[in-house]
């Protein structure tokens, strides 16, 4: 299958395979206007199978949620045509707002308004706890 | 430091400072009676506690300071619909500190993080309760001169108790330490404490049901087993009566034995330990002033 290449725009690589849709929603891609190209299930000589999105535009991208939902993405900035950057994801020491606290104890469970925030405590595991309650959140990683 | 919200925001060294503080202070209670002149607490209670807010009252109003607050949400503008935060703001208007607690989780996070005054967490629900384990903290100072190579028995409701989680997770940053944690199955410590503390920090301890181990402790930390953490009243009454320390089970243990408890009791300590030597639960009690009286001082930052 043959998918345009970009000349200006983001090529995230190496996406878990199944979790483009997902990437698709957290970063609201529906809302924009440019092009965007979904793979799924290419072939990877690394990990088998991959998935990989191809956005026609250079927009701002949640570096922090992308890192939380799958830190094996490679993000490429593409300029001209040509790589001109490319960033390797890791596990975010905090996110917010992407991770809702489930603790019917917790306070975020009455004041609608406090921003749901997870901070990594425990990089191996990759634990979040919510920084009110220290409900344990896993990374989907 | 600005706030108290959990025990692990002190270091062993500040913890080491607040207990010298608490020391100076029982020794010389004149010099200190009016270093909060015309400073003033507010105790937010959100659900009652008349022990910790009477503490904490009592410790601002034995520096010379003064005291407002109210002791039940329903007495607040909480019932109105008002935001933790926004009540922290406001009482930053009128206050120089703040000691607050409430029923949910968190929720003295989030009034320090809005208040431009230190806010000290006097209790969260079942999560944190740091001015207790400081009370727990002077008293084994006081009575042991040291935090490490102790022996410490946890007896009771060890699942829900967090007196009980929070004060292993103090002494755990002590060098040889070891716990016997005696309990009924059903109210065993959780997992957690288990594998990210005990077993994290490589510390000994066995899960027991039975008082074989009294003669080895130096610490005895008695809990309550809490009516409202069950649904069933038949499994509370059945857990509420497995353990209670009574004179003859003290035959074997050592002489200078501490004989703790968080407090209220309901009947798992015999009233007749109360005139023991060895039962330091009021005193407890009363360190729990002093030790306030520290941490209101630091966190005021008066000398």
């Amino acid at each position: 299958m043959t998918i345009d290449s970009i000349k200006n725009g983001i090529v995230l690589d190496h996406i878990e395979a199944g979790k483009s849709m997902e990437i698709y929603r957290v970063l609201e891609l529906s809302k924009l206007d440019c092009s965007v190209a979904i793979i799924k299930n290419a072939v990877s000589r690394k990990v088998g199978h991959k998935d990989i999105i191809k956005i026609d535009s250079i927009i701002d991208i949640n570096i922090d949620v992308l890192g939380y939902i799958d830190p094996g993405i490679t993000v490429n900035i593409v300029r001209d045509g040509e790589i001109v950057e490319k960033k390797n994801l890791s596990l975010p020491e905090q996110v917010t707002g992407v991770i809702a606290c489930k603790n019917p104890r917790c306070i975020t469970s009455i004041e609608q308004e406090l921003p749901h925030v997870f901070r990594l405590t425990d990089r191996k595991e990759g634990i979040y706890r919510c920084i009110y309650c220290e409900a344990k959140a896993k990374a989907e990683a | 430091m600005k706030d108290l919200i959990s025990i692990t925001d002190l270091s062993i060294e500040e913890l080491q400072e607040l207990i010298a503080k608490a020391e100076d202070i029982i020794s010389n209670p004149d010099e200190y009676c009016e270093k909060c002149k015309r400073k003033k607490l507010a105790t937010l209670f959100f659900e009652p506690s008349t022990r910790t807010r009477l503490s904490f009252e009592s410790a601002m109003l034995e520096l010379g300071g003064s005291v407002i607050g109210f002791s039940e949400a329903a007495s607040s503008s909480s019932a109105k619909g008002e935001s933790v935060a926004d009540t922290a703001r406001t009482i930053s208007c009128y206050a120089d500190i703040i000691a607050m607690r409430h029923p949910k989780e968190g929720a003295p996070l989030v009034a320090a993080n809005a208040a431009s005054i230190p806010v000290i967490n006097a209790g969260d629900g079942g999560h944190n309760h740091p001015t207790q384990t400081l009370t727990d903290l002077l008293t084994i100072y006081r009575e042991k001169r040291r935090f490490n190579n102790l022996k410490v028995g946890f007896c009771g409701d060890l699942k829900f108790g967090r007196t009980v989680h929070s004060l292993i997770q103090a002494m755990s940053r002590y060098e040889g330490n070891s716990f016997v944690l005696i309990s009924p199955e059903e109210l065993r410590v959780p997992g957690y404490i288990k594998t990210d503390v005990l077993d994290k920090n490589k510390l000994q301890y066995k899960e027991t049901d039975n008082w074989d181990d009294m003669a080895e402790l130096d610490i005895l930390y008695m809990t309550r087993v809490q009516r409202e953490r069950f649904f069933n009243e038949a499994d509370y009454l059945r857990l509420r009566d497995v353990f209670i320390l009574t004179e003859d089970k003290l035959t074997n243990a050592k002489d200078d034995l501490c004989i703790m408890h968080p407090l209220p009791r309901v009947n798992e300590i015999e009233r007749a330990v109360d005139s023991d030597k060895r039962a330091c639960y009021f005193k407890q009690v009363l360190y729990g002033k002093y030790i306030r009286m520290a941490l209101i001082l630091k966190l005021l930052g008066v000398e």
